[in-house]
Order: C-alpha cells, then sequence, then structure tokens
C-alpha cells in the first residue's frame, strides 16, 4: 500500500488559508491556498482590464471637463474654433472625419470584397494563403509610413489627377475646390482606403468560405455561372458578415490618425469637395496639441478626443455584433 | 425559352448565353484585378521605402545622434534605443497583465466577469491610438508637468495589452483540456499545472503573441506626441522626454529640409523592416497553430 | 448532333441491357436488339470517377430511359452519389474531381469540345440530400431563382406564370400560394423538399437527378415525394440514388444495383427492370443485398 501523498490530502487550514478563506478567495476542488493566491492574482490582472477601460473613461472625461462646462453640448453642433477668441467646436472636424472615412469605404468596399471573392472562390489552392498573407501585410505597415508614402508619392499622383479633373471637370462641386495642393479629402480617402482594405478582406474571406457547399451547388445545378452562383447566392448569404467587416473598417478608419494628419490638409472647415483639405478629429488633436498653450484649449482637444472615443466605441460595436452574429462570436479581430 | 420544346443541341449556344458567359469572364478578370491591386500597392508601397531608404542607411546613421537642424548628417540612435526602452518598459507592464488576465479567462471558471473583460478587450482594439494618448497625457504627463518616457509606456502599454490578452487567451485555449486534467490527476496543484504544463505547451503561441503586441507599438505614433515628445539627445532616463523612431520619422516627413525627408525614408525603412519581420514571424506561428 | 455509331452501342431488346458478372461492366455481345436511341434519356459509358488519385467508380455503362424513373442502391460507399453527379458535370465542382468514360444526353456527349457545362446543367437539373432553399429568397424567388438567370430575356409575367407551374408540378402550389413572399426556410423539411423539386423544374429541364432527396425527410413527407416522382415521370426521366432499397422498389421502373470492390471502387453488379431485379436477380451478390444477407 503506497504511503498517502501529503500534498494531496487536505491539510488543515493555516493561517493564510483563513485569511485568504475571508477575503472571499475560496476556489472550487482544492484547499490549497496557493491555488487561491494564484486565483486571486489572475483575477486582479483580468480586473486591471476593467480598471483601465474605467480609467480611460474617467481620464478622458476630466480632461475634457472644463470644455463640457464652458460649451456643453452645442460643442457637438457649433462651427467656430478659434483659439484666440477661446471658441471651440467640433461638427466640421466630425464631418470631416466622416465625410473622408466614406470616400475611404467607397474605395475599399469593392476592392476588398472583390479580392475576398477571389481568395475565397476562385484562386487555387496554391495561391490561397500568400495572397492572404500578402494583403494581411498591409495591415502590417505603421500608419506613420503610410503617411510618409502619401506625402512623397501619393499626393504628387493626386495632385496631378486633381488638376486634371478640375480643368476638364471644375463645374462638378465635388471638384471644385483647391486642386493644386494634393492634399485633401481625396488624397486622405484613398490613404484610408489602403489602410482599412487588409481588414474588409480578411473578413469578408472569412464569411464567404463559411457559404456552405450546397448553396452554390444547388445554383449550378440550376445551369447558372460562377460568377451567377457568387452574385445570387453567395453574397446575399453573407451579407451580414460583409456589412460587419465594412463596418469595423469604417471604425478603423475613423480613428487614424498619422496618415490622415500627414495627406488631409489640416484645416478646419466645412468640406465641399473632394479636394479640401480636411481636419479629422484625429488629426486635429494630433497637430494642435503641442500648440495648445492654455487649459480651455487643451480640454477642447480632449473634449474632441471624448467624441471621437464615442463613436468609434458605438462603430466597433455595431460591427462586432454583426460579426458575432454572423459567426457566432469565434472571429476575433486582430489586426 | 426552354430548350426542351426546341430540342436544341448542347453545343448551339443562344445569344442570351453568350451574354451570360461573357459576364462571367469578365468578372472573373474584375475579380483577378482587385487582388492584383491590393498586391501592386503593397509593392509601391514596400518597394518605395527600400528604395528612398535603403540607400541611406549606413553606421553612422544607426549610431548617431541627430545634428542641430539644417545641418546634414546625423543619425537616429537615440530613437531606436528610446523606442527599445520604452515598448521595452510598456511590454513588462502589458505582459504580466495580459497573460494573467488570459489565464483567469481560461483556466478558471470565471464566468460573467471572464466574459466581459474579453469583451472589453476586443473593444479596446478599437480605440483609437490618439486617444489612448490623450489618456496617458492626462494620467501620468499632466500630474507631472512634463513629458516622458515614462507616459509613452503607459501608452504603448494600454495599446499592448488587449493584443496580449486576445491571443493568450487563444494560444491557452489550444492546449487540449487532457494535458490539465492528467496534471491534475497527479495530484498536482492548479496553479502548478498551469505554470509548469499549460504555459509551456503554449509557449510558442504566447511568445508570438507578444512579439505582435511589440511590433504594433513600436509603429504607433500618434500617442507619443504628447507623451514621449521626442529628445534630440540621449536620453535614459523615463521621467524625462525620450525620442522614439515614428516620432522622429513624423517629425522629419512634414519638416522643411531634404536632408530630414532622407532620413525619415531611411528610419522608415528599419522600422519596415522590424515590424514586418516581427508580423511575418508571428503569423506564420500562429497560422500553422491555428489553421485547420 | 453528334454521331452516336461509333461508340459502342447499347444493346438489348428495347428492354434491358443489363450489366455482367464482370467488373468491367461492358456489355453482353449477341442477341439482343438495340433500344431506340429516342427512348434513351442519358447513356453512360465506361465512366470513372476520380476524388484527386482515389478511384470512386470504374467503368460503369448503363443506360437511363426517358421518363422512366431509374434507381441507384448499393451499400454506402459504393459511388452512387459520384455517379449521380457525373451525369450532370457537377462531379468536376468538387475539388480534385475528374472522371474518364462517355455521358450522353439524347446522344450527345456533355463533354464534348464546345459544350459549357452551365448548358448541361440547365437541362440535367439535380436535387439534393438536404433540401437547400436559398435563405435570402422568398419562396417564389427561390422558384424564380433558375428562371431568372435569364432575365434580361424574359418577361416578370413570365417568371410568375412558371413558377406557378413548377410548384404546381411539385404539388406545393396550394400549400404555399399564400406564402410565397415568404423566406424559402419558413417551410417545413418535406415542403423544402418540394420546393427544390419545383426550383429544379423551373428551369425546364429534360433529366431530374435525385441524390436521397428523401433521407433527411419524415415518412409522411417521404410517401409525397415518391407519389410526385411517379407523376413527374408523365414530362421528366428522373434517376434517383437511394439507400433505402424498399423505396427503390416502390418508386423506380429500372434499378441498378452497385457494390464496392477490394479498391473501394464502386462497380455495376446488376441493371434491370426493378421487378425482376427484386424478385428474380440474375446475379447473387444482387440477391444477397436485397435480402439483407450483407449491409
Amino acid at each position: 500500500m503506497a504511503k498517502a501523498r501529503a500534498d494531496i490530502k487536505p491539510s488543515s487550514p493555516n493561517t493564510a488559508q483563513v485569511v485568504l478563506g475571508l477575503l472571499g478567495f475560496r476556489h472550487a476542488g482544492t484547499v490549497n491556498w496557493t491555488d487561491n493566491l494564484f486565483f486571486a492574482l489572475s483575477r486582479l490582472f483580468a480586473l486591471a482590464v476593467i480598471a483601465m477601460t474605467i480609467l480611460l473613461v474617467v481620464e478622458l472625461l476630466q480632461g475634457a471637463e472644463e470644455a463640457i462646462r464652458k460649451f456643453g453640448l452645442g460643442f457637438l453642433v457649433g462651427t467656430v474654433w478659434d483659439p484666440v477668441t477661446e471658441e471651440f467646436s467640433t461638427l466640421p472636424t466630425v464631418i470631416g472625419t466622416l465625410v473622408i472615412s466614406f470616400v475611404a469605404l467607397l474605395m475599399a468596399i469593392p476592392v476588398s470584397l472583390g479580392t475576398a471573392v477571389f481568395i475565397a472562390l476562385y484562386a487555387p489552392a496554391w495561391l490561397r494563403s500568400p495572397l492572404s498573407y500578402l494583403v494581411e501585410m498591409l495591415a502590417a505597415i505603421p500608419s506613420v509610413i503610410y503617411g510618409l508614402w502619401g506625402l512623397f508619392v501619393l499626393v504628387p499622383v493626386i495632385r496631378m489627377s486633381q488638376m486634371w479633373l478640375k480643368s476638364h471637370f471644375g463645374w462638378f462641386f465635388l471638384f471644385s475646390g483647391p486642386a493644386n495642393y494634393g492634399t485633401g479629402v481625396l488624397a486622405a480617402g484613398v490613404m484610408l482606403a489602403i489602410m482599412i482594405t487588409p481588414i474588409i478582406t480578411a473578413i469578408s474571406r472569412d464569411v464567404i468560405r463559411a457559404v456552405p457547399r450546397s448553396q452554390v451547388e444547388a445554383m449550378y445545378a440550376l445551369g447558372a455561372t460562377k460568377w451567377e452562383a457568387v452574385w445570387n447566392v453567395v453574397l446575399p448569404y453573407a451579407r451580414g458578415g460583409i456589412i460587419g467587416a465594412a463596418i469595423l473598417g469604417l471604425g478603423r478608419a475613423i480613428g487614424e490618425t498619422m496618415a490622415v494628419t500627414m495627406v488631409g490638409g489640416n484645416a478646419f472647415r466645412f468640406v465641399t469637395s473632394l479636394f479640401d483639405p480636411v481636419h479629422s478629429m484625429a488629426s486635429q488633436i494630433a497637430s494642435e496639441f503641442s500648440e495648445a498653450t492654455y487649459s480651455l484649449y487643451v480640454s477642447s482637444l480632449v473634449y474632441v478626443g471624448l467624441v471621437l472615443f464615442v463613436i468609434t466605441i458605438v462603430v466597433n460595436l455595431l460591427g462586432q455584433l454583426l460579426i458575432w452574429r454572423v459567426s457566432k462570436g469565434r472571429t476575433t479581430v486582430l489586426e | 425559352m426552354s430548350s426542351r420544346t426546341s430540342g436544341e443541341s448542347l453545343v448551339t449556344t443562344p445569344r442570351h448565353f453568350q451574354t451570360r458567359k461573357l459576364v462571367n469572364r469578365v468578372a472573373t478578370v474584375c475579380l483577378m484585378a482587385c487582388a492584383a491591386v491590393c498586391v501592386v500597392v503593397l509593392v509601391l508601397i514596400l518597394g518605395y521605402v527600400v528604395y528612398r531608404g535603403a540607400g541611406y542607411i549606413n553606421w553612422q546613421f544607426l549610431t548617431a545622434l541627430p545634428k542641430p537642424v539644417g545641418e546634414a548628417g546625423g543619425g537616429v540612435a537615440n530613437a531606436i534605443v528610446g523606442s527599445i526602452i520604452v515598448v521595452g518598459v510598456a511590454a513588462l507592464m502589458a505582459v504580466p497583465i495580459g497573460i494573467g488576465a488570459a489565464i483567469f479567462l481560461n483556466e478558471f471558471p470565471s464566468g460573467f466577469l471572464g466574459r466581459a473583460v474579453r469583451f472589453l478587450a476586443d473593444i479596446l482594439t478599437g480605440v483609437p491610438s490618439i486617444v489612448v494618448g490623450l489618456f496617458a497625457y492626462s494620467m501620468v504627463v499632466a500630474p507631472m508637468k512634463h513629458f516622458s518616457g515614462v507616459s509613452g509606456a503607459v501608452a504603448y502599454a494600454f495599446i499592448m495589452i488587449p493584443i496580449v490578452l486576445i491571443t493568450a487567451q487563444e494560444a491557452l485555449r489550444l492546449v487540449p483540456n487532457t494535458l490539465r486534467e492528467a496534471a491534475l490527476a497527479l495530484g498536482v496543484p492548479r496553479w502548478r499545472t498551469i505554470l509548469q504544463v499549460v504555459i509551456p505547451v503554449s509557449s510558442r503561441a504566447l511568445l508570438t503573441g507578444m512579439v505582435l503586441a511589440v511590433a504594433r507599438a513600436l509603429g504607433e505614433t500618434a500617442p507619443m506626441l504628447f507623451t514621449a515628445f521626442g529628445n534630440p539627445y540621449w536620453n535614459f532616463d523615463l521621467t524625462k522626454p525620450m525620442a522614439t523612431l515614428p516620432l522622429v520619422i513624423y517629425r522629419y516627413a512634414t519638416g522643411p529640409y531634404d536632408e530630414w525627408h532622407a532620413q525619415a525614408w531611411a528610419a522608415s525603412f528599419v522600422l519596415v523592416v522590424v515590424v514586418l519581420f516581427a508580423s511575418i514571424l508571428t503569423r506564420s506561428v500562429l497560422r500553422s497553430k491555428f489553421d485547420a | 448532333m453528334i454521331d452516336m455509331r461509333s461508340k459502342p452501342q447499347p444493346r438489348g431488346s428495347g428492354v434491358t441491357p443489363s450489366g455482367t458478372a464482370t467488373p468491367e461492366g461492358s456489355f453482353p455481345a449477341a442477341g439482343q436488339a438495340e433500344a431506340p436511341l429516342r427512348d434513351l434519356s442519358l447513356t453512360i459509358r465506361d465512366v470513372t470517377a476520380y476524388y484527386g488519385k482515389f478511384r470512386a467508380i470504374k467503368s460503369i455503362s448503363l443506360d437511363v430511359e426517358e421518363r422512366k424513373v431509374t434507381a441507384l442502391i448499393g451499400p454506402s460507399g459504393c459511388g452512387k452519389s459520384t455517379l449521380l453527379r457525373c451525369m450532370n458535370r457537377m462531379h468536376e465542382e468538387t475539388p480534385g474531381g475528374r472522371m474518364t468514360g462517355h455521358v450522353s444526353l439524347h446522344g450527345e456527349d456533355i463533354h464534348a469540345a464546345g459544350v459549357d457545362p452551365v448548358v448541361v446543367r440547365r437541362r440535367i437539373g439535380m436535387v439534393f440530400q438536404k433540401p437547400n432553399p436559398f435563405p435570402t429568397m422568398s419562396v417564389l424567388d427561390n422558384v424564380a431563382a433558375g428562371i431568372r438567370l435569364n432575365r434580361f430575356w424574359v418577361s416578370s409575367a413570365e417568371v410568375k406564370d412558371r413558377v406557378e407551374k413548377a410548384l404546381g408540378q411539385a404539388a406545393l402550389w396550394d400549400e404555399v400560394k399564400d406564402k410565397l413572399n415568404q423566406p424559402g426556410t419558413a417551410l417545413s423539411g418535406g415542403q423544402q423538399q418540394r420546393l427544390c423539386i419545383a426550383r429544379a423544374l423551373a428551369v425546364e429541364p429534360e433529366v431530374i437527378l435525385m441524390d436521397e432527396p428523401c433521407s433527411a425527410l419524415d415518412p409522411i413527407a417521404t410517401l409525397k415525394i415518391e407519389d410526385l416522382m411517379r407523376e413527374l415521370t408523365n414530362n421528366y426521366t428522373i434517376v434517383i440514388v437511394t439507400h433505402n432499397m424498399q423505396q427503390a422498389a416502390r418508386v423506380s421502373d429500372k434499378t441498378a444495383f452497385l457494390m464496392m470492390d477490394e479498391d473501394r471502387a464502386g462497380f455495376l453488379v446488376e441493371y434491370g427492370e426493378t421487378k425482376q431485379l427484386f424478385t428474380n436477380p440474375k446475379e447473387k451478390r444482387t440477391e444477397d443485398y436485397i435480402t439483407g444477407r450483407f449491409g
């Protein structure tokens, strides 16, 4: 008969265990006090995650407090941003953010969806992995490098295109701004489109791959071409996930700072054409923060940050919800 | 339109079918073009960084301090070291919290708290980095009344924690339960099971998660604008402003001197090499573990 | 039309060419007159199908007669579904799927150069084991899905007419005529399968292939579909794969019995009139199977 092992025999409680027990740390399955300690420690770390989220909101609210007190909700619909007269508001930057993001979505969705369909349904098996890799590499490039490339490579090209468009179609309101800078809504839109393509492609690709084969075969059995099967059955079936992917891409575009700061033109104004220079909320904070010399100025910028935060969270929540509904929570959004 | 009544051959194809065939071919070409556009853009960007940046790299660039404004030459050594320090300190904060929380989520019955934490982590990955910078400013810079490396580290940690947590949780999830049960059945206490069985088995995936988070943080500029702020000299003191590589790229790129622009490209080259290398490494490991 | 005379002609007394005992499935030689070509919907000659390197069926030949129900029976895994999918070029859509041999529809080789599989599948439709209506489409849109592929050449009035006709032929019209705008998945399992049959009928094929159409359904729904099959033979040729021998006996005019050999490749053991095959089979292996002496 083997000797009973000391470490699996429930020991009589020692002081440490009593204390931990009193504190409510009772881990089911063992009376081992080191287990309880470990459990408590890891739970602490988990709580730290909650704490940092709360801290984030608190600090933002605190930082913006002065501006919130002074301007209230009118901040969101006002149109003046004047550090000299100490008048601040954010409607033009909110609109600017949304405009460039939608321009980006308009360009990114067709290309991303096309790429996703190609990878999921058309590409030969050996090409799928490398191609997905390459598209995801686009996501790994730091945004400041996108900005640098945008500034020196994209902007000159856009400037030429803008000048061509203006000379031929300048009567159209979208082409009516100053064409000779190159920076502006169009440049920022193109830049953002490139940056959000990987996320839309990756998620769409997974959603499309999840469409059951029997659906596609049913369409083939009716005498459909491959494209007809994709257009009439696969894409509608994957519709929810694709929209979720686009919304997550939108969330990413809204929060992007460096690329927009470097190619967006940095002007606080209501944008009316593709050639106008523009500020997004993020680019405004980035460019003006170091120049904010008094507390209301700083507080107003933090207020802008708070608005940006809320908008981003809402958009991302929406996107996540759609994706979760479609794929039952198995997709993680991690780029 | 019924072919039954017309008894037509399989080979003769009516006009409408020709059109549908054409549409199908055009669609295939368009889809290929979309994928090609993505690859071409990637090549254009990376290629240009290499083209403009690689030539400028030399030993002096990597080891010297920046020269005063307007003077030629100089390097980004302090920025490279500064980045490493700031990200390193951030990792020291982020890794324990991220992995610790992942252990709580996966190794213990965590219930509602566990789901809430994971949900929050997913949300936090979407917070714009400039907002994180504002948070770090408010929490660290404002009370200290000056910019510092540690505030930058706090900002980076905030960005890294969700990434570490999510990848760690996925890594732990992949460890088969039979391993845990075998250890527990032998009488090994839970904490030992985790530390000496589960973690070693998942160590590769855990490590790659960390590398992913570090690579992401290395490239983040926005938070640094008003936390670490940058520094033209050597500085190893975390309580003072520190130079970081992405910040240097931004300042040089938007500055007026050609010399600065050239250095921005070179610094980008360094950053791209590091970040891409890390990403490729992690993705190849992660993919082989997660792909069916 | 492609001349069939150069290919091995089907022999038989206009009733049945039967498979021989040899795994190669060649046809008996003398003594049997040719079946008139117009009575044959599909002629299948020496069809061998592969999934990558794995040979799933080898050298199967049989004739499917016009406006009859032909059943394919046999133990699990013997390649019945694979053979069925070869008949409308669906097999090549499976990754790694390829086949050799000839399949002809009314004398025309469906693999000839210049023949697009899309056209073949319009003329040879398919119903699958698990009902698969399109969930994002209404009942009407489901049935119209195939018709609308030619939407620029078909008026919407004609679409509605053809949908109604197809639903009528599938014995579903009365049950869904008030539910045409509900999603296709809102119907019961048996109704969904009849919806899929209506969808296949709407494009007016000549042959309908059914891959175990009732195996996912309850007995009452199964009976309804079996009745439907008999009715459909007034206008269509039907080939059905079933693992249910009683169903084959009830429903089909001719039955083909397939088996697996040691390489797990399927081959044709016997093919004949259903009544004769079930009461007086020519092959001992057939007899063993239908009397349940093996799986």
